[in-house]
């Protein structure tokens, strides 16, 4: 089913005896096997308002995300939480769409300083389980009236709502960029590295290993990226490399991409912990032969394990019990998703709020269940 | 202002509850003689006031959770105050409740700079949390007008924003993690030192919530490194509309400065009589700030002020040095206090699409004149967080509640546009009503069916957010 309208979407959840898995463009495709009629959003298209001026962007929850990208891009702009292409890493093909940005709460390496999509995301239109069309937050960037249910949709994986229109906030693409590299540290010296450079005063935009490599990225004017650049390197960054322009770029998106793992067999792992923690847990991971990158200044690991048995989940999941944090299974085969809880099981408490938000936003229980546990 | 009936069964069981708190707190943490509990009467909005049944002074996450459990018993209702400067009467009592306050929570648990975290209990002050930071270089970014008194408790009720967020963001986008005491009197931690949720982002629904679903008494927060300096530019233009424009191109050319502050005239006049901050006497005027090194400072000043000049300023002073800094922040600091000489005022808190301002200024003004009260703005025009500043007698009879009836219009003004009843200040009690005009019924259902799954006594701040209709039988359960 592929609704055109939000009126229509509404009346096809309204009369839908049975559950629904609710698809954008389909390239995310993370979570448990949701055996279910699939729902489309892709047809709910077009980008409703643009305003430079404002930095604010609203479309409709199919557009795709190249689209607005191309629009953005025409006036100097873009998404600044960075969200990935996830279709090389998880064989999947399609288009991206905004809704599902949202619906994941897709945000890549520029996370670490300016935000996720959680902190992007200004307004949403959304029908919940019953079929009910509903809105929370607007257009404009600070607004506290009511709860925050934009936050609380955004990565919600279509299992409270299914989006039909998302407001945005953009921001300038910045005149230039430049990263530092160094390719011989240790993934602790690295981490010491990276925190070292986000703790200065000269605004890192993204901090990550990856292949081996440390990478400190800076933006903006280009008067003010070769200033920070070089007090870095005389500074923090000592022995650091400086690399330009689109091959900086290309680093970015790659570790976006994690196109390191892209064509190379096994499971995936995506796990958040505290930045200081990100070595020692692989390193504590070891029996997992795992191989590691390192973003959001070590915070942020993709982890890839051979595909076999849980494929790690206890033994990470152990490790962060006492830590702190938390592990999605972002790729694995049919089997192994079925078998293992692939997002973080909340911790009870938190897990019984979970489950009555979910049987008030939809108390049939027909929306994507399961999707992302129970 | 209407508030809800206190539960006469509550009020002749006071001694019950008051010896019941006693038991589960020190001594002197259970404030109950009528006389001290006058000091609870009210927060910032001081138009309303209600002294409650009793004050609770917990000094631990323990003993929140034992008050909690009490009240939770007793079946009363619990008022959380952070340090009372709400402005839309988010700590307003009823005499049936308990105002729960965290101010003897206020200590600093952790730093971490190598994590760029602090952790802190919710009672500490917002600039004190800066100031366990900053001799490492390090500060704390939203920047409540209020912020050398308000807590960061409040902070997450109302997610707080200010001057800075433009850049910067508002407490949503800084705050990592809470430890939360259920109405029930549950412990739970929300998040923590790392990013995002693994589940549904539950951290994000509470921030905002103005106490409803819970009380925060520990928070993460994100700790950013200072920038090498700062300078803003001072800019006045002969109508709203070009200065409106002006702060439109700047935001197009892709700088983005860390404020961009916007008075009127009649705002102009009267910090200029109070500060003499020097001023020009114009239509509108600019405080733009942009950060970094002082190279860095010049290229983008250079480039705001070259802007600027496209739109024809009637004055354009860029400051130089610290001092001149300062004379230029001046006015825009005292704005609030200069009106408050003029006479009393009510602050408004609506947020409008940029794009709108001068036509909202310009109706603002139309209403001004057939309410006959002076409305002076003042805001943060590079989010369209607009704050009216409405001047009224509150001796005159009458006066206050025309000066409620002229915010309501503005602010349905704001949601007419497509903006929002509030920006960083909080629904409280001052705008419960008026949610209607931005949410329909079933917008609003949602909210309160959130709100039963978090509190389903109806027991924490019941009588805030959300008209009182609309949650009558929910209350009375």
């Amino acid at each position: 089913m592929t609704p055109t309208t939000e009126a229509e979407l509404a009346e096809v959840i309204a009369a839908a005896d049975g559950p629904l898995r609710i698809v954008g463009g389909g390239t995310r495709d993370i979570g448990a096997l949701v055996d279910a009629a699939p729902l489309s959003t892709r047809g709910l298209t077009g980008i409703t308002l643009y305003e430079p001026g404002a930095l604010t962007l609203v479309a409709r929850a199919g557009t795709p995300l190249a689209d607005i990208e191309a629009l953005l891009a025409a006036e100097g702009q873009r998404l600044a939480f960075e969200p990935g292409d996830m279709r090389d890493l998880l064989g999947t093909e399609g288009t991206s769409t905004i809704g599902g940005v949202i619906a994941t709460n897709a945000s890549g390496p520029r996370r670490i300083q300016v935000g996720a999509a959680r902190d992007f995301c200004l307004g949403v239109r959304f029908v919940d389980g019953q079929g009910q069309v509903l809105k929370n937050g607007g257009r404009v960037m600070k607004n506290v009236t009511g709860y925050d249910l934009v936050k609380l949709m955004t990565g919600s994986w279509g299992t409270l709502g299914v989006l039909t229109e998302v407001s945005l906030k953009v921001l300038a693409i910045p005149e230039t960029e430049a990263t530092l590299v160094c390719d011989d540290e240790s993934a602790e010296t690295a981490v010491a590295s990276m925190a070292a450079a986000l703790g200065s005063p000269f605004d890192v935009t993204g901090a990550a290993m990856m292949n081996g490599q440390t990478m400190i990225r800076v933006e903006g004017l280009a008067q003010s990226v070769a200033y920070r650049a070089r007090a870095l390197q005389q500074g923090v960054l000592q022995g650091f490399d400086i690399v330009e322009g689109d091959a900086s770029a290309k680093l970015w998106r790659d570790l976006r991409d994690v196109a390191p793992f892209a064509g190379k067999e096994g499971a995936v792992w995506r796990i958040s912990v505290k930045p200081s923690d990100g070595p020692a847990l692989v390193r504590e991971l070891g029996a997992l032969s795992p191989e590691a990158i390192f973003d959001w200044g070590g915070g942020l690991i993709w982890l890839r394990v051979a595909d076999e048995g849980d494929a790690g989940a206890k033994l990470i999941r152990d490790d962060l019990a006492h830590i702190g944090g938390h592990a999605t299974l972002v790729r694995a085969s049919a089997a192994t998703r079925t078998a293992v809880p692939v997002f973080h099981p909340d911790p009870a408490p938190l897990a019984k709020l979970s489950k009555g938000l979910r049987a008030k936003f939809d108390p049939r229980g027909i929306l994507n269940p399961g999707l992302m546990g129970a | 202002m209407q508030m809800p009936t206190p539960d006469a069964a509550i009020l002749a069981r006071k001694d019950h509850i008051v010896t019941r708190l006693q038991a589960v707190l020190p001594d002197g943490a259970v404030v109950h003689d009528p006389f001290e509990t006058r000091a609870y009467e009210c927060d910032a909005l001081t138009a309303y006031k209600c002294p409650p049944l009793c004050v609770v002074l917990p000094g631990s996450t323990a003993e929140v959770s034992a008050v909690m459990r009490v009240c939770h018993e007793e079946g009363v209702p619990v008022v959380p105050r952070g340090a009372g400067t709400s402005l839309a009467g988010g700590a307003l009592p009823t005499a049936d409740s308990v105002i729960l306050g965290v101010a003897r929570l206020n200590g600093v648990l952790e730093t971490d700079f190598a994590n760029r975290i602090i952790r802190v209990q919710s009672g500490r002050t917002n600039l004190s949390v800066t100031g366990a930071v900053e001799e490492e270089g390090f500060f704390y970014a939203p920047d409540p007008s209020s912020q050398l008194a308000c807590a960061i408790a409040g902070n997450i009720a109302m997610n707080s924003g200010g001057a800075h967020c433009l850049k910067y963001g508002v407490t949503t986008n800084n705050l990592m993690g809470v430890t939360m005491v259920m109405a029930d009197g549950e412990v739970v931690e929300i998040g923590g030192s790392h990013l995002d949720a693994g589940g549904l982002d539950l951290l994000g629904l509470i921030c905002g919530s103005e106490g409803q679903l819970g009380i925060v008494t520990e928070a993460t927060l994100r700790i950013l490194a200072k920038p090498e300096g700062a300078r803003p530019v001072l800019v006045g233009f002969d109508s709203n509309e070009v200065a409106g424009a002006c702060v439109s191109d700047i935001i197009k050319s892709g700088i983005l400065p860390v404020a961009i502050e916007f008075m009127d005239r009649p705002c102009i006049r009267a910090t200029e009589a109070f500060a003499g901050a020097g001023y020009p006497d114009c239509e509108a005027l600019l405080i733009i700030e942009v950060e970094g090194s002082d190279a860095e400072i010049d290229d983008q000043l250079s480039r705001i002020t070259q802007i600027a000049r496209t739109h024809n300023p009637v004055e354009l002073r860029e400051s130089t040095s610290a001092e001149e800094s300062a004379k230029i922040w001046l006015g825009r600091k005292s704005a609030f206090g200069a009106m408050g000489q003029i006479n009393d005022y009510m602050c408004l808190d609506g947020t409008i699409p940029v794009s709108e301002l001068p036509l909202v200024l310009r109706r603002i003004g139309e209403m001004s004149k057939e309410y006959g009260l002076d409305v002076g703005n003042v805001f943060h025009a590079g989010d369209g967080n607009m704050h009216p500043l409405i001047l009224f007698d509150a001796n005159k009879p009458g006066d206050l509640e025309k000066c409620e009836a002229f915010g309501a219009d503005i602010l349905k003004l704001c949601v007419e546009v497509g903006g929002c009843l509030t920006g960083e200040h909080g629904v409280g009690v001052e705008k419960r009503d008026l949610m209607v005009s931005q949410y329909n019924q079933n917008d609003l259902e949602i909210q309160l069916a959130v709100k039963d799954v978090f509190d389903p006594n109806w027991l924490l701040n019941p009588a805030k957010v959300f008209p009182l209709s609309s949650t009558e039988t929910r209350r009375a359960s």
